[in-house]
């Protein structure tokens, strides 16, 4: 059978064809170098960064920018621009590989619940319910009892939650997609659920999943914030983005820049990310190639 | 389709009974119990207080008298706020979340849409980026931020507006209401662009625009609807979410909502209460998660022939 | 806004606009234990006596006078005849006697009822040891009579009298509702309490107001100035800031830290900060093995820059604490053993077999999540890294979490405080002996808890039990189970129009004294 290379030419072809269009997409590209850099600047923050995250200077306390320091200090007197660079490295960390396992387990989830269909999409989905209603805080301090509390875990807890939503988008749009008259054609032709899955059916979902996951990252690098509240993820003086930000706001009269430097760091990642997503979204669009 | 209501209504018994008993059990695996407080009880106290709570049960028999008790519609006192029956304290916040819900949904959907179906006409363009930012702002802001801002800017600099409160001053449901809404807007603003986008390209719309009629009548008429289905589908756990999510706004306005009752529970180890408010959510969300699939299914056009020609 | 703000109209209606920081949980007097509830509880009743809110001395209240017998122990309350419940029925020394036997009943679980200890026989009679309450020192010799006798001669006795748990309740109004012994059923709501203080309740709005309004039955009713007081359950200090300076709020439970620069710059007449009778600490475990030696300890002890501490993060709002006691409870003069000295700390660290740290295994800092305590514990942590050269780990965990380790000793250091529940040394000395509930460290000492629990409290005079106390504190601080950081102050903002709120050191409020008069400023 001559399958597996049909198939591998038309992936190679919608990738491609992809990443064609969106180099033809002006903002997509900015965006991407952007991020790019981003994640560059902060992979090699230990080395520019101009003093120690936890470096304190009492006497000096939280002072507005200034020669010395770029993006000011805090009430420790602790460098603002090193700390928002050390925080950049756990947010994006947290964003990326959080939204990772909970777009993993959402498409997986919401594909196959869509297309097998029936009993098992009830059962599926109805399981998708019950992890919707239970205490969500419970269930965090629970995990710490058990497993103790290290950064594995944070990811594991925030895509535990953050899967339930994504799999019902998905869902959703399997569910329309199912009836298409290219998916009765490969059916008809005998292939595989699986291959059928993970050919034609997840990759025409792409669109709103990568939007959504875009609006996923900020969400994560946020709730972040909060499980560190409980007692899970980071402690100081360590920080990221999310406790940067939720620390700022409660002094946002007295000292605004320990609010704006972080707030703009988290917004110039989101606008990129979304930017991007919708690029990728265009891309993506099978109508789009159609034309 | 009626039959589908009824399936999904009855499948929502076991999901709820799993809800009720994992709950039930977890909370009591969380460490510290009720009356733990910083001055430790004298030791007579704690066996009275548990006593009067059945806390001294063995567990399987206070699960079994909790649920004959719920069954009867009884949900207990509530551990912290012993005075009130939970499904009292249910009634009392869940009018005000609602209420609070509804509005920020309400001010989410006209932004979110709005921006949205501006920025689908001209993909990639300035009258695509500048809505798509402003409907940002409320990620990039999160509710315990733009809260606080709102409140220093509109409420203390200009005196507008009251800077907390529900119902007591005349416009101080304005501020919740855009802070809560504002979240969402921006997921809204996206999921209607990008469903209008695929919608413009679709063949029915190309009819209509061939008839020659007027583009606002195409885009209200007909694509608005097929475009808002992935909103729809959004909007149930998005309600649930609200609801439950509505937390921090609550705080920051020192509204009396159940938002609050839900998070404090948690925190204060209320047992009586995290239940009660963990049934009550769990219900709406179910509920609700029903309801955006049979408006998504009404919507969409393609699923809707399919089902009425079955019928 | 155009309208009047809560403040304007207050003033006019003679109504207290109060942050209350928290949702009173109930507003049985025996029952209640929290801040929030002790403020409306004390508006809504009057116990035996009370206090002047200037000097904390004890006055008359629900007793116009007492005998004290020579040798301390028999306290004879005469009380007015004039007192009235708010249904008019006269408060007896019956009512008394019958609240008291109520909040010795163990089912009703009072957790305060610890306070009533010091009277004959009443801890005994709680734990079920006699059962006959003739037994224990309460009588109503007639209808304005109540004799009270006591265990040891107990210099703060009448202090507690002031204290809630204390309180009377009316017995008809509680039977009517439920048995004595029960708790929160219905006669706390509005529409069923009967009370005796200065105010009755008038409504309770959940989560949202509480409000009192003018007791007319009141035996003191022409002294009170107040037409009611409005209590707001605000959880979050910030809001309940902001509510203050848009004129909802005449006063404040407290005041964002960050916040005091301001207003010291602006409106220094706003902010009231005063001492207060609590102590804030870290406990230590000395259960744990790199802890266990006294050196190491002390080594922590002497590496924390307190005054630095206080004036850069916290604003200068605490005083250093390098004991346990606050300065000057009842003339009592805390022992002051060491001070900030990091070459002393080095040495004694290295004696312990860690020259400059090394080999020290470090060890977890725990607090409860709350920005104060993080505030402290991220000072804290780089003053011991930069003087010992250890290494630190911060760990914040919810309250309820946080509790259950340190009762289980699941810690290594963990955040602590303590407010005194009266003014006397030992609110502060008794919880650290080897039985008591929060001492929580594993320290346990015989000769303290001898001085403590029996030399003390049988002292011929005032002095000798001061100078009891003073022994047994330096054997604390010898062998520092906890790291004393600072005493705490109150911090309030208040409203220049309210008059007779003076700052004080319990942080004690008496409504009877208080006036609102708007101010000339005010247009």
């Amino acid at each position: 059978m001559n399958e597996p290379a049909l198939m591998a030419e038309q992936g190679t072809s919608l990738w491609t064809d992809a990443w064609l269009r969106l180099r033809n997409n002006r903002l997509a590209v900015a965006s991407l170098i952007v991020l790019l850099l981003l994640v560059f600047v902060c992979l090699i923050t230990p080395w520019i960064a101009p003093y120690g995250y936890e470096e304190q200077n009492l006497e000096l306390g939280a002072t507005p920018p200034s020669a010395e320091h770029w993006l000011g200090t805090d009430v420790y007197g602790r460098d603002m621009l090193t700390r928002v660079l050390y925080g950049g490295r756990v947010s994006l960390m947290v964003g990326f590989i959080a939204t990772s396992v909970a777009l993993l387990i959402g498409v997986l989830w919401g594909a196959v619940a869509g297309y097998v269909g029936g009993r098992t999409d009830a059962w599926m989905m109805r399981l998708v319910d019950i992890l919707y209603a239970l205490p969500f805080i419970i269930f965090i301090i629970l995990l710490m009892v058990v497993f103790g509390r290290s950064i594995l875990l944070l990811f594991l807890a925030i895509g535990a939650v953050e899967w339930l939503t994504m799999a019902r988008i998905v869902r959703g749009q399997v569910l329309g997609i199912r009836r298409q008259e290219y998916i009765e054609a490969a059916v008809a032709m005998g292939l595989p659920t699986w291959t059928i899955l993970r050919r034609h059916v997840i990759p025409n979902t792409l669109g709103p999943v990568i939007v959504y996951a875009t609006l996923t990252i900020p969400q994560v690098m946020l709730l972040e914030a909060f499980l560190s509240f409980l007692g899970l993820g980071i402690q100081p003086p360590q920080s990221s983005w999310g406790l940067l930000i939720s620390y700022g706001a409660e002094t946002m009269e007295e000292f605004p820049w320990l609010l704006v430097f972080p707030g703009l760091a988290l917004a110039i990642t989101l606008f990129a990310l979304n930017f991007l997503g919708d690029g990728l979204r265009d891309a993506l669009d099978p109508k789009a190639s159609k034309d | 389709m009626s039959r589908f209501i009824v399936i999904r209504l009855l499948q929502a018994i076991p999901v709820l009974f799993v809800v009720i008993t994992v709950t039930f059990f977890l909370v009591r695996q969380a460490p510290g119990g009720p009356f733990d407080a910083d001055k430790p009880v004298i030791p007579a106290v704690k066996r009275a207080l548990e006593a009067k709570y059945n806390l001294d049960q063995p567990l399987w028999q206070q699960y079994t008298s909790y649920l004959g008790d719920l069954l009867q519609g009884d949900m207990g006192p509530s551990f912290k706020y012993p005075g009130w029956a939970v499904q009292d304290l249910i009634a009392s916040g869940f009018p005000v979340t609602a209420e609070l819900g509804l509005y920020a949904l309400l001010i989410a959907l006209f932004i979110g849409v709005l921006a949205g179906v501006i920025a689908a006409l001209k993909p990639n363009t300035l009258q695509d980026y500048l809505p798509m930012s402003a409907a940002m702002i409320g990620i990039c802001m999160p509710t315990f931020l733009l809260g606080p801002l709102l409140v220093l800017i509109f409420g203390i600099w200009l005196d507008w507006v009251p800077v907390s409160g529900w119902g007591d001053l005349p416009g101080d449901k304005i501020l919740p209401s855009i802070t809560l809404g504002a979240a969402y807007a921006a997921y809204i603003a996206r999921l209607s662009r990008s469903g209008m986008l695929e919608v413009m390209s679709q063949d029915y719309i190309r009819t209509a625009r061939a008839k020659g009629l007027p583009e606002s009548v195409v885009v209200a008429k007909h694509a608005l609807r097929g475009a808002l289905i992935p909103v729809v589908a959004f909007l149930g756990p998005a309600f649930a979410g609200l609801l439950s999510g509505s937390f921090v706004v609550e705080t920051i306005f020192q509204i009396p909502g159940l938002g609050r009752f839900y998070v404090q529970a948690a925190f204060n180890r209320d047992y009586t209460m995290i239940l009660g408010t963990t049934i009550f959510l769990s219900t709406l969300i179910v509920l609700f998660n029903l309801l955006s699939d049979l408006l998504a299914n009404w919507m969409n056009p393609r699923l809707r022939q399919k089902i009425g020609g079955k019928a | 806004m155009g309208g009047e703000t809560n403040v304007e109209s207050g003033n006019r209606l003679k109504i207290l606009h109060y942050g209350n920081y928290g949702e009173p949980q109930g507003l049985d007097p025996h029952v209640v234990t929290g801040v929030p509830e002790h403020h409306i509880v004390s508006a809504l009743f009057e116990g035996l006596v009370q206090k002047n809110p200037y000097t904390l001395e004890v006055e008359p209240a629900a007793a116009k006078s007492w005998d004290v017998s020579a040798d301390g122990r028999v306290y004879t309350f005469k009380l007015r005849e004039d007192a009235r419940w708010s249904n008019g029925d006269p408060v007896t020394a019956e009512d008394f006697a019958w609240s008291w036997w109520r909040a010795l009943q163990p089912a009703l679980g009072s957790q305060y009822v610890f306070m009533y200890f010091p009277i004959k026989n009443a801890e005994r009679f709680f734990n079920g040891e006699i059962e006959d309450f003739d037994k224990v020192g309460i009588k109503a010799l007639d209808q304005h009579t109540l004799r009270v006798e006591l265990n040891n001669p107990t210099p703060y006795f009448l202090q507690l009298l002031d204290h809630y748990s204390l309180f009377p309740v009316h017995p008809p109004t509680i039977k009517k509702y439920g048995e004595p012994h029960e708790s929160y059923t219905r006669w706390t709501r509005p529409e069923n309490i009967v009370s005796n203080g200065p105010f009755v309740l008038e409504e309770w709005r959940l989560f949202k107001y509480l409000s009192v309004r003018k007791n007319e039955l009141y035996w003191d009713a022409a002294r009170v100035r107040l037409n009611g007081i409005r209590f707001y359950p605000i959880d979050k200090q910030t809001t309940e800031e902001r509510m203050f300076r848009a004129g909802q709020l005449h006063s404040t439970e407290d005041i964002p830290i960050d916040r005091i620069p301001w207003y010291r710059a602006n409106r220094p007449d706003l902010i009231k900060i005063a001492p207060y009778v609590g102590s804030y600490l870290y406990r230590v475990n000395t259960r744990r093995e790199a802890l266990a030696d006294v050196r190491v300890r002390q080594a922590l002890a002497m590496s924390i820059d307190r005054e630095t501490l206080i004036n850069t993060v916290l604003n200068g709002i605490f005083t250093p604490a390098y004991a346990v006691v606050p300065d000057g409870l009842l003339g009592y003069q805390p022992p002051k053993l060491f001070d900030y000295n990091p070459d002393k700390a080095r040495q004694l660290l290295a004696q312990a077999g860690y020259p400059n740290g090394e080999g020290f295994p470090g060890f977890e800092l725990q607090y409860n999540s709350h920005e104060q305590h993080r505030k402290i514990a991220i000072a804290v942590q780089q003053m011991w890294n930069k003087n010992l050269n250890i290494s630190v780990q911060l760990q914040n965990k919810d309250w309820k979490v946080y509790l259950d380790d340190e009762t289980t000793g699941n810690y290594d250091v963990s955040r602590g405080g303590w407010i005194g529940d009266y003014v006397d040394p030992n609110t502060f000395l008794d919880m650290w002996t080897s039985e008591s509930g929060v001492n929580r460290t594993g320290f346990a000492n015989a000769r303290y808890d001898d001085l403590v629990l029996q030399q003390a409290p049988r002292a011929a005079s005032h002095e000798q039990r001061l100078e009891l106390f003073r022994e047994a504190e330096t054997i604390l601080m010898e062998n520092m189970p906890i790291l004393p950081i600072y005493t705490y102050s109150s911090k309030h903002l208040v409203h220049p129009s309210v008059q007779g709120m003076p700052s004080n050191y319990m942080d004690y409020k008496n409504y009877r004294y208080v006036d609102l008069q708007a101010a000339q400023d005010e247009n």
